[in-house]
């Protein structure tokens, strides 16, 4: 909160004539000021307010002295006016009038249009600045930031159990290309906790009833399907393609490969696991230890048991899968900690989370000083058990 | 053998282990060092240890043992000394997704 505060001290501070002398020494005026739906939290959810003032600053300082925190919505850290943010006196931009010196007459209508001006980058229709107006008036977000959501691309492999609250909360967010990687079919015993299907899906293609949900929640995002198991032979063509990569896949198999794909590639990879009552989640950046570092090598086959064979609670999906979606919003916005060199624990029977220290291992095969894994292997043989195909539907159940 | 004098340390572990020691999430076991406290464990709970030990009698590379949130392969693995009142947390890798 300190942007917002010295933001809103900056505006505070009178402008002793460093932009330039006021063009208007008059008497201040009544002006009409249109509040875009973003801020009008912040005046009584009107959508115009009246400020006076001789100038356009005169009536920036009144409306953030009656509404407070308004100026710190319109001016960036430093008490400029945002870049993002649009101002227009009767109709006409600022900038092709006298910027905050423009001076007003009685009766003049003031708009603050976010995300219009700043030329560059992804406009935010009127629909989107209302759907999105809870992230927009966080500082930490603003059009920028929503932009840049909008502009990211997140493969999310699996659309199971982590895969559905992940991609949900990914398009909800508005992230502009979302990537599904599967190959199963809605069977009934996903929905117990697989959120993007529903009844009338059992039977169809995971990835197909995903892109309709999400479509369905924000039909302002693309949805790109890969309705294929992800193998060493397209993991770098599909992978490719994407910034950020979310793993929610049901075998180790997937997730060594998914795991020096992105190492390769250097993509963030975020990773959740789960199973029973207890669920992990970390967050890999290129060069600082992988999942290898974490584990080594996979358990023989039938030491660890899949959700399959031992059961989740379905509840346990939405608490690892959304941390996992934050952390992908955390990376798209570069706000915060990224979940990196720390494994968090949920444990639902205890409810406890904690984190334990993770690190880049020297002495990994992948990501150490000397390593031997240099390109994709043979996943099968190295975790000893092969990945799931479309006709075995159990074993490829999340 | 277990020394009636070694420290107390409090071992706890993933649901899916539990079944391993007799339906806890955790239990306390007796050990100077990570694998005494192993051993104990193993003389109350037989088959404890050979999920947590390879063939080849190192740490199963898809178990990590915390002690007090450090990985011990960073410290002295399974000869890393305990005290009273440390915490064992045994996690195994998890595929669920």
């Amino acid at each position: 909160m300190s942007t917002s505060k010295s933001a809103a001290d900056a505006a505070q501070q009178p402008s002793e004539g460093s932009q330039g002398a006021r063009q208007n020494k008059g008497e201040p005026v009544s002006v009409n000021v249109y509040i875009p739906t973003p801020f009008r939290h912040l005046v009584g959810n009107r959508v115009r307010v009246h400020a006076a003032g001789a100038n356009l600053r005169e009536v920036m300082d009144d409306l953030d002295e009656q509404f407070p925190g308004f100026a710190a919505q319109v001016r960036d850290a430093t008490g400029e006016l945002a870049t993002h943010i649009g101002v227009y006196v009767n109709r006409i931009e600022i900038e092709t009038l006298e910027g905050e010196a423009t001076s007003l007459a009685a009766g003049d209508e003031v708009a603050f249009i976010p995300a219009l001006a700043g030329g560059a980058g992804t406009a935010l229709t009127p629909e989107m600045v209302e759907r999105y107006s809870r992230h927009l008036i966080m500082p930490q977000v603003a059009s920028i930031g929503q932009r840049k959501i909008i502009e990211a691309k997140v493969l999310v492999v699996g659309a199971g159990g982590l895969g559905s609250p992940v991609a949900l909360y990914l398009a909800l967010a508005g992230i502009g290309t979302i990537g599904l990687v599967d190959f199963d079919i809605v069977d009934r015993s996903n929905l117990q906790r697989q959120i993007l299907h529903q009844t009338a899906d059992i039977g169809r293609p995971k990835v197909q009833s995903a892109k309709d949900t999400l479509l369905a929640h924000n039909p302002n995002i693309n949805v790109v399907l890969h309705e294929v198991p992800l193998t060493s032979d397209n993991a770098f063509e599909i992978m490719g393609e994407y910034d950020i990569i979310v793993n929610g896949a049901d075998n180790f198999a997937t997730r060594y490969l998914v795991n020096d794909a992105c190492y390769l590639l250097k993509k963030k990879l975020v990773d959740g696991s789960i199973l029973m009552f207890d669920g992990q989640a970390t967050t890999y950046l290129p060069e600082q230890g992988c999942y290898r570092c974490l584990y080594p090598a996979p358990p023989p086959p039938g030491m660890v048991p899949s959700c399959a064979e031992a059961g989740v609670l379905g509840a346990m999906c939405a608490t690892i899968g959304s941390i996992q979606a934050t952390e992908v919003l955390k990376l798209v916005l570069e706000q915060g900690e990224p979940l990196v060199n720390r494994l968090l624990l949920y444990d639902a029977l205890a409810l406890e989370f904690r984190t334990v220290k993770i690190r880049r291992d020297p002495e990994c095969p992948l990501c150490g000083d000397n390593p031997t894994i240099t390109e994709l292997i043979d996943y099968e043989e190295f975790c000893g058990s092969p990945f799931p195909h479309p006709e075995e539907e159990e074993v490829a159940a999340v | 053998m277990t020394s009636a004098t070694a420290p107390v340390v409090r071992i706890r572990v993933t649901a899916v282990l539990q079944k391993l020691i007799g339906g806890h999430k955790e239990i306390e076991a007796r050990g100077a060092t990570v694998a005494a406290a192993v051993d104990d464990i193993e003389g109350n709970h037989p088959g404890f240890k050979a999920q947590m030990y390879a063939e080849d009698g190192k740490l199963q590379r898809f178990v990590n043992v915390y002690l007090n949130d450090e990985d011990i392969r960073y410290t002295d693995g399974v000869e890393t000394a305990l005290k009273d009142g440390d915490v064992l947390d045994i996690l195994p890798a998890l595929a669920g997704g």
